[in-house]
């Protein structure tokens, strides 16, 4: 689908329509989430000479998702008219979970992850809301996960880590 | 820092920042290709993911690193030109981080040392004046921090465990103990970006790692080795027999099949 380029409207007009367009970008590996609900995308911005940047952050160093990510958002606007949007990659401040939306927790832990807080003790199972839980281990099936085990209902769960 | 010392701070000439970068850049890298080779090979499931989640976290972090030290020697080299296109002698990386993994003690004992001080360097980077190292410094300190717990949890287990992972991590220690003088003395270069504002003072890295490894000896119930002369000088890219070794195997598709991409 490749939409009219909205070249003309105001840059605030076109920073939303960025946003919206950045919406509809899932994680290549949670496809609940978008880009934006998990903080990858940590601003849009335009210049003096009105051109709209994309300031996106990796997860982790190494997250190997992020090269597919980045394409994925070079795609989406691409198709949505915003070709002339550039993409830039920002380490400051480091990503942490606290940049994950609320809306993005709740459709994690309704995907079944559950979602580490920095307060101790409110980890529960996304499955059986039990707090009688143990991490098997800090290290999961992605570089922000971290897998645990309800022992509640017996069932894993990953996690994703408070970093 | 007041204004006045900021003003009479010395620069680092680019090159002097290039080889700095590249020590650290170099150890991860090293480091994580180490990791990646027990890929389907960890003891347990839960072990080959955390090893695995570590060489990556250590690869994305030389990524970041080689890239900022490609930018700064301004020749157009870019992070896989500096990864796959080097030899031995031009590598910067710590003789620790080439050695071998051995068994499982082995590969914790050597992850364990390293680990304390990638994160007491990296907890100090994040007050360099290089920005940009800063900036890789304040994420490369998170992951850093879930090594250390993983390695020092696994000392503790191990040095405290049954009287066979007793001998081995003790033998272990014993063994790699001499390449930690490396990461502890300075040499010129440590102590010229000290003064620049770049790196951390010298002392402050030895003394933390000390603290750090003393506290994590007690508690997994091993000796602390006696001091031992150290002859190699990865940082100046005099390095163990094993780094070559090493780089065979990571080298190998890039310079078999020169530019091909995926």
């Amino acid at each position: 689908m490749v939409n009219d380029p909205p070249q003309d409207a105001a840059p605030a007009i076109r920073v939303r329509q960025v946003w919206q367009t950045l919406e509809s970008v899932m994680d290549p590996e949670i496809p609940v989430v978008s880009v934006v609900d998990l903080g990858i995308v940590r601003q849009v911005r335009a210049g003096q000479d009105g051109q709209l940047r994309v300031g996106i952050t990796p997860t982790y160093s190494g997250c190997p998702a992020t090269e597919v990510i980045t394409q994925m958002i070079r795609t989406a606007l691409d198709q949505s008219g915003f070709a002339d949007v550039t993409l830039e990659t920002l380490l400051w401040p480091p990503w942490s979970s606290e940049w994950l939306s609320e809306a993005g927790r709740r459709k994690l832990e309704a995907y079944g992850i559950a979602v580490e807080r920095s307060e101790p003790g409110t980890l529960a199972c996304p499955r059986c809301a039990s707090r009688r839980i143990e991490r098997v281990s800090e290290f999961g099936s992605t570089p922000c996960k971290a897998h645990y085990r309800c022992l509640e209902c017996l069932e894993p769960f990953d996690t994703f880590k408070c970093l | 820092m007041s204004a006045a010392s900021e003003s009479v701070r010395p620069e680092p000439s680019a090159e002097e920042r290039f080889e700095y970068v590249l020590r650290l850049a170099d150890t991860s890298l090293v480091a994580g290709q180490r990791l990646a080779e027990l890929l389907g090979h960890g003891p347990t499931l839960e072990e080959d993911l955390a090893l695995g989640n570590m060489s990556l976290d250590l690869i994305g972090q030389a990524r970041l690193l080689l890239a900022l030290a490609g930018r700064i020697e301004g020749h157009g080299r870019d992070e896989d030109a500096l990864a796959f296109l080097r030899d031995a002698p031009d590598f910067r990386n710590v003789a620790l981080a080439e050695q071998p993994n051995g068994d499982f003690g082995e590969t914790l004992v050597r992850q364990c040392l390293l680990d304390a001080w990638q994160l007491e360097s990296y907890e100090c980077l994040t007050g360099s004046s290089d920005r940009e190292l800063a900036d890789i410094a304040h994420k490369a300190v998170k992951e850093c921090r879930y090594h250390w717990r993983f390695s020092s949890g696994w000392l503790a287990r191990l040095g405290d465990g049954t009287e066979e992972s007793h001998a081995r991590v003790s033998a272990a220690l014993e063994s790699l103990w001499r390449f930690t003088d490396e990461l502890l003395t300075p040499d010129a270069l440590d102590a010229r970006m000290a003064v620049c504002g770049i790196g951390p003072a010298p002392a402050l890295i030895r003394e933390r790692w000390e603290t750090r490894m003393a506290a994590a000896l007690a508690q997994a119930k091993l000796e602390r080795p006696a001091h031992q002369h150290y002859p190699w000088h990865g940082k100046r890219g005099v390095h163990t027999e094993h780094l070559g070794h090493l780089l065979a195997e990571m080298q190998f598709v890039p310079r078999a099949y020169p530019g091909a991409t995926w």
